[in-house]
């Protein structure tokens, strides 16, 4: 091989540049798995196991959008003879009501940005312009 | 082929500098619409399209107008066009680029701009838009690129590829019927609820098309030393005077139904557009002199062709003259009038005029420049092989 | 350049086509999407006795199916009253946290007045009468049984709902061409040109806002429906029942006893988008 004195060295620092991510995060505990939390006024129950929401709360949400607004399809889901209203406002919120716990602790841990609080209310935001009568 | 681009006098660099420095303000433009919103244009409730959705219309027709030479040459034979349809189709492939940056410019949600094709709907004549605009996008890159090809290792273009350019001819009639029917189709809006807004449409694209390309050929005459003809050229002009006159007279025949009919709503746009439309002791005819402008050009145009023929006078001077004042004729009656003419009264009979921002300006200016760049680079690789095959 | 390469770059172009085109493909053949909006031609079974019926005659309407929510305003309840016009608008913006943004370029409305000849210009204000005059009249979206807005959409992002009727709006969908508004010749369409937060005085914690790069348009209150209550400026006029709501296709409804007994107008009949608003003028 020509060159052997410079590429080898050349390729050694290549190959630690790009997996540069990888060893960072083994080596820093800037970034550990968050701890989401649970609702503060102490709710048990949701419409789904834990670890099913974990999993799949998004398609269950855009189901939730699709059958409330072009279905019609707005009634309310009874889980354990508790009533929920289908919606992120309307039903998740009531008891996960900080958004900045639950919600983002996670999406900001996978780097994902949901355009759901673009339009729906947070408790927190809701109360900011509440009537005030 | 791509590396003639990277090859050029100092003319080449300069003008490729001066485009690019439109693309940057109109880059920075769009960068301050895209963060801050859409509240940066001049649209509004009433007008809410404006400039882009304009440039947009124009430009279609601008594509389409290619057809004038590769119709000629492919279907009727006429060899003296053989050196001009790759121009037809790289200005095609140039203006179609332009009209979809101008779609993202002007919709508020470009993020979900794929909701066209997840969400595919055949009732919507702007899904049908989109279908067209690709398709006919993708049958100009492949044609021109094999055939370039072709010429220039100096042999006969594939037979395959003549499928493709016989399947582009009604794709080019196609894109423009239904950017028309964008417009046409919708209720309540008198101005474009008429038949004949397609074949204007295509009238104008006609005339509009063609006189770009010879004006490049004149530009290109002088800086690149590529002639196309004085045949081509000259039967060229015979196809943008028939194409404007249609165009004329076909505006003329909007004048008479709104006018002899007496309708108030088929009226009112013309009325708006050519003499001002007055409204509670206010006149607004801030389009006024664009449209007149439109005229005179598009009739002094049609007059400079009229005497060249006659008296057989044919400097590429005056050629080029005539045909820049059709091009902006037509880019001021399309690209401006029809669009904001047929939104200046709302659906509840208000009257709002429509003043672009600069930073919509910009925008467009920006996009515009992006065309030129491309139709530049695109031409500089066409006239690159012409001259290596002569060499 | 090198044939493996040529080869390469070919079957990678075939198949990006392929990759974008599939998904429209595959939507257009599995969903019934070619269908036109508004569901005629397809007769349900149980419909067919009624249908016979109305074939026998001439020029008679076929006869319709499903709900259709509709709204009869009897304007003379209202006259001389702008401070209920200013109210029912009000209501009806704070329900839905519609953001009051000044001056008609960016503002945005669902519910609110004009004058006759801007409601109605298709019919002649000349020489008017007084009342006709003075008063203004309250405009809304028309809830179209034959909507040109739905029809233009080309997304699906506005849409006739199945079970009531009511042209309906997905925000999540919505990409903001603004044909929908090019499309309604009733102007009841408004676009988000900003973001439209600041400009909400108070929240409505029960209804979201809006984003910016969205249409959006009065809903026939889909969500107060959905909790039994009536719209809410059917409500809000109520004590003295200038606006009356309910099922068109419904023979022994209020608002079709209304309609049988008052002679009514619509906005612009002519353009064959069958509004459901009535107005008593």
């Amino acid at each position: 091989m020509y060159n052997k004195r410079t590429i080898i060295p050349g390729l050694a620092i290549f190959v630690l540049f790009v997996t540069f991510p990888l060893w960072f995060n083994a080596f820093s505990t800037a970034s550990t798995v968050p701890k989401t939390e649970l609702p503060p006024g102490g709710e048990k129950q949701c419409v789904a196991s834990a670890s099913e929401m974990r999993a799949s709360h998004m398609a269950l949400l855009n189901e939730w959008r699709d059958e409330v607004l072009r279905d019609g399809g707005r009634i309310a889901v009874t889980v354990n003879g508790k009533e929920y209203r289908k919606g992120l406002q309307m039903a998740c919120m009531q008891c996960h009501t900080n958004k900045e716990k639950f919600c983002d602790s996670c999406h900001e841990y996978v780097s994902v940005t949901p355009y759901c609080w673009d339009c729906h209310l947070t408790p927190t935001a809701a109360a900011e312009k509440k009537e005030t009568h | 082929m791509i590396e003639k681009v990277l090859k050029g006098n100092s003319n080449y660099w300069m003008w490729l500098a001066f485009l690019t420095a439109f693309i940057a303000v109109g880059a920075i433009c769009y960068l301050r619409q895209f963060l801050f919103g859409m509240y940066l244009t001049g649209m509004g409730r009433d007008l809410s399209w404006g400039l882009y959705i304009s440039q947009f219309t124009f430009l279609v027709g601008v594509a389409a107008g290619g057809l004038m030479l590769v119709l000629p040459y492919y279907i009727h034979n006429y060899k003296i066009f053989g050196r001009l349809t790759i121009l037809g189709e790289f200005l095609a492939i140039s203006a179609l680029i332009m009209c979809l940056m101008f779609i993202m410019a002007d919709i508020g949600q470009p993020l979900r701009g794929l909701n066209m094709i997840l969400h595919p709907t055949p009732n919507s004549m702007l899904f049908w838009d989109m279908v067209v605009l690709l398709g006919y996008l993708t049958l100009n890159v492949i044609c021109g690129w094999v055939i370039l090809t072709a010429e220039r290792k100096q042999v006969k273009p594939p037979k395959w590829v003549y499928i493709f350019v016989y399947v582009s001819i009604p794709f080019a009639v196609s894109i423009h019927t239904v950017t028309a029917m964008l417009y046409c189709g919708l209720p309540g809006r008198h101005f474009w609820l008429s038949a004949i807004t397609a074949p204007r449409f295509l009238a104008s694209a006609f005339a509009a098309g063609p006189a770009l390309i010879v004006i490049a050929c004149l530009i290109m005459k002088r800086v690149a030393h590529f002639d196309a003809g004085k045949e081509a050229i000259n039967k060229l002009t015979t196809i943008i005077m028939y194409a404007a006159i249609i165009n004329a007279f076909f505006v003329c025949l909007e004048f008479f139904v709104g006018y002899y009919s007496n309708i108030p709503g088929h009226k009112y746009a013309l009325q708006y557009l050519f003499f001002g439309l007055e409204h509670n002791g206010h006149v607004y005819n801030n389009l006024v002199p664009f449209m007149w402008s439109s005229t005179l050009l598009c009739f002094g145009g049609l007059g400079l062709f009229a005497y060249m023929k006659i008296s057989k006078v044919n400097t590429d001077l005056l050629v080029g003259i005539g045909c820049a004042m059709i091009f902006i004729a037509l880019w001021l009656d399309k690209g401006l009038g029809f669009v904001m003419g047929g939104l200046a009264v709302n659906p509840l009979h208000e009257i709002v005029e429509y003043y672009p921002t600069a930073n919509e300006i910009g925008i467009t200016l920006g996009i515009w420049a992006t065309g030129l760049l491309l139709v530049t680079v695109l031409y500089k690789i066409a006239v690159g092989v012409e001259h290596e095959v002569e060499a | 350049m090198d044939k493996q390469r040529r080869k390469f770059l070919k079957i990678a172009g075939a198949a990006a086509l392929a990759g974008i085109s599939a998904p429209v493909v595959v939507k257009l053949t599995s969903s019934p999407a070619l269908a036109s909006s508004t569901g005629h031609g397809e007769t349900p079974a149980h419909a067919a006795p009624a249908d016979a019926h109305a074939a026998t005659g001439h020029g008679v309407e076929e006869a319709p199916t499903g709900v259709r929510l509709g709204m009869l305003i009897d304007m003379r309840k209202l006259y001389g009253h702008p401070e209920l016009l200013e109210k029912l608008a009000a209501v009806c913006h704070k329900v839905h946290n519609v953001p009051e943004i000044d001056g008609a370029k960016s503002e945005i409305k669902w519910l609110w007045d004009v004058p006759f000849e801007n409601a109605f210009p298709e019919h002649s204000a000349y020489h008017a009468s007084a009342i006709t005059k003075e008063n203004n009249y309250l405009v809304l979206c028309n809830q179209c049984d034959e909507p040109p807005c739905v029809r233009v959409c080309p997304t699906k992002a506005t849409f006739k709902m199945p079970t009531t009727g009511v042209v309906a709006m997905d925000y999540h969908r919505c990409i903001g061409c603004r044909f929908c508004m090019m499309g309604c010749p009733y102007g009841a369409r408004s676009f988000n040109w900003m973001d439209p937060r600041p400009y909400i005085k108070e929240y409505n914690a029960d209804f979201p806002t809006r984003m910016r790069g969205v249409v959006e348009k009065c809903n026939f209150c889909s969500e107060r429906l959905a909790l039994g209550l009536e719209p809410a400026c059917v409500e809000a006029v109520k004590d003295i029942g200038a606006i009356v709501f309910g099922d068109l296709n419904d023979p022994n409804s209020e608002i079709r006893r209304r309609l049988d007994q008052d002679h009514t107008i619509q906005r612009k009949p002519s353009l064959g988008t069958k509004p459901s608003v009535f107005y008593i003028v």
